[in-house]
């Protein structure tokens, strides 16, 4: 059975629910037991209809718990609504979805394990998993989630810019456990792509296929390769092409945003055969064009190691030098422009101190390793 | 069953037989550390007796209550004096004798010149549980 087939379905049938009179909280509960059943039982029985299927396995399931904890009465009223199938299309359902689980109400880390639930489908126990914390503080997490959004009326328009985040977080994570995240942020990205019509969703999915493109060649054997020595062989042309695709169709259209402009900047490093090829002074430009557009220290931070390319470690340097020093990874910057300077003692030196502060073990390992290869 | 908690310093443990710094070791000897640290937590999982391990980064502060209203207050970042934890394995065993022999192995992962390093690590055991049978 196609799982991914399955979670598909999950948002539109879940729209159909809330639409129907059901509250959020129990709807979302009454489709993943309709999933579940669905797991079980379409192997041997595979339905005509699997959303047909998927939204009477829901209703039922969402009834029985109605009946179960209220009266009678309710239950009642809710089957006499049943009927209202209502003019919006499962595009809208879906759509509201997103906005809702990626509610300005909710903590990111919250609106992340929303979204991965009633949007994505995913069961509590895989996106504990996917995040490393235990099932109950996962559910708990939900749950809360699920009641804070409890209030909030369905048929409002949403603020893309969030969902956007959402999506951008999810991707970030990469993958652990049995759930890639990166591949489900790729799948949620391309269904919202093909529900709304806006350059920014365009850009963030280019951004992500671009990136989940070098994914073979990022790591060896649990190592973290560099841009520049990464095997350009094992990019996914395939990916790339997409993902230049989408984004030469969202920049045609003048809007320019953070995503587009990220994702043009991958699109350079895609685009050079070889990584000495690449075309940096371009890519200085849309640093420019993201700095104008964020204001992040992060991307000065980044703009400082394409000018060092572009225009040579000197120039780097200076650019460097305009930055607050306990930015992340601003001594790991330092250490590499110091030594495309010559100066490598220095790079050493820094080396070794960015490995302290490195924020994950992979980036903490490479330094090490940059700054013993200088000292040896 | 037993459980221990295995930690390593980066800093407040006493010095360690092969003390270099990794920053100075070749790669193939820094690939060989890492090698035996990933086969000794994988040999610990297929034996049933890996519980957690986890590796924690160089910064961080004390932090205390300061009264009704008031902020927390910190110490830090930590002053180069103040032990500082770098990690933990958790593993659970039939014997503290075990658990010290397995510590021992840890203690052994090579470091320069591919060298046991000998690290001090310190071994804790966790409370159990009250037993049921009591007399």
């Amino acid at each position: 059975m196609d799982e991914a087939l399955l979670r598909s379905l999950t948002p539109a049938v879940l729209g159909i629910l809330v639409r129907r009179g059901a509250d959020f909280a129990a709807a979302e509960d009454a489709v993943q037991d309709a999933l579940v059943e669905a797991v079980r039982m379409w192997p041997d029985d595979p339905p005509r209809d699997p959303k047909g299927w998927l939204v009477t396995a829901a209703w039922r399931k969402f009834l029985d718990a109605t009946r179960a904890d209220t009266a009678r009465r309710r239950r009642e009223d809710l089957v006499d609504a049943e009927p209202e199938q209502g003019p919006a299309s499962d595009t809208d359902d879906t759509l509201q979805l997103y906005f809702l689980c990626a509610h300005p109400s909710l903590t990111p880390s919250s609106a992340v394990a929303l979204t991965l639930r009633a949007v994505g489908g995913l069961t509590t126990r895989q996106i504990a998993q996917a995040y490393l914390v235990p099932e109950a503080t996962m559910a708990q997490r939900i749950s809360r989630a699920k009641k804070t959004v409890g209030d909030v009326r369905f048929d409002q328009p949403g603020d893309v810019a969030t969902v956007l985040r959402v999506l951008y977080l999810v991707f970030n994570e990469g993958y652990s456990g049995d759930v890639d995240l990166a591949a489900e942020a790729i799948r949620l990205t391309r269904q919202l792509f093909a529900a709304i019509d806006h350059p920014e969703v365009a850009g963030l999915l280019a951004l992500m296929l671009l990136h989940h493109a070098r994914r073979a060649s990022r790591t060896e054997g649990g190592r973290l390769v560099p841009l520049a020595e990464q095997d350009r062989g094992k990019w996914d042309t395939r990916l790339i092409a997409e993902g230049v695709e989408i984004l030469q169709a969202a920049l045609a259209r003048d809007r320019l945003g953070e995503f587009q402009a990220q994702a043009a900047i991958a699109a350079l490093h895609a685009d050079a055969p070889e990584a000495a090829e690449t075309d940096w002074v371009q890519i200085v430009e849309w640093y420019d064009e993201l700095a104008k557009l964020t204001d992040s220290p992060v991307v000065r931070l980044n703009r400082a190691v394409a000018v060092g390319e572009a225009d040579g470690p000197r120039a780097g340097l200076k650019a460097l030098a305009e930055l607050d020093d306990s930015l992340p990874r601003y001594s790991a910057v330092a250490a590499y422009l110091h030594e495309r300077d010559g100066d490598l003692g220095t790079a050493a030196r820094l080396y070794v101190d960015a490995a302290e502060k490195a924020s994950n073990l992979a980036e903490r390992e490479y330094l090490t390793r940059q700054a013993a290869r200088l000292n040896n | 069953m037993a459980k221990y908690l295995l930690l390593k310093h980066y800093r407040g443990a006493p010095a360690p037989v092969n003390n270099v710094p990794m920053d100075q070791w070749s790669q193939d000897e820094i690939t060989a550390h890492i090698q035996y640290m990933n086969d000794f937590a994988d040999k610990l999982r297929s034996t049933g007796e890996f519980v957690d391990g986890q590796a924690l980064a160089q910064e961080g502060a004390w932090v205390r209550y300061d009264g009704e209203g008031r902020p927390p207050v910190t110490d830090g970042p930590f002053a180069e004096t103040k032990d500082l934890i770098a990690g933990w394995m958790i593993i659970d065993t039939d014997s503290y004798e075990r658990a010290l022999e397995l510590a021992g192995e840890l203690s052994a992962a090579p470091g320069k010149d591919g060298k046991p390093i000998h690290e001090w690590l310190e071994i804790r055991p966790f409370y159990g549980n009250a037993p049921t049978i009591t007399e």
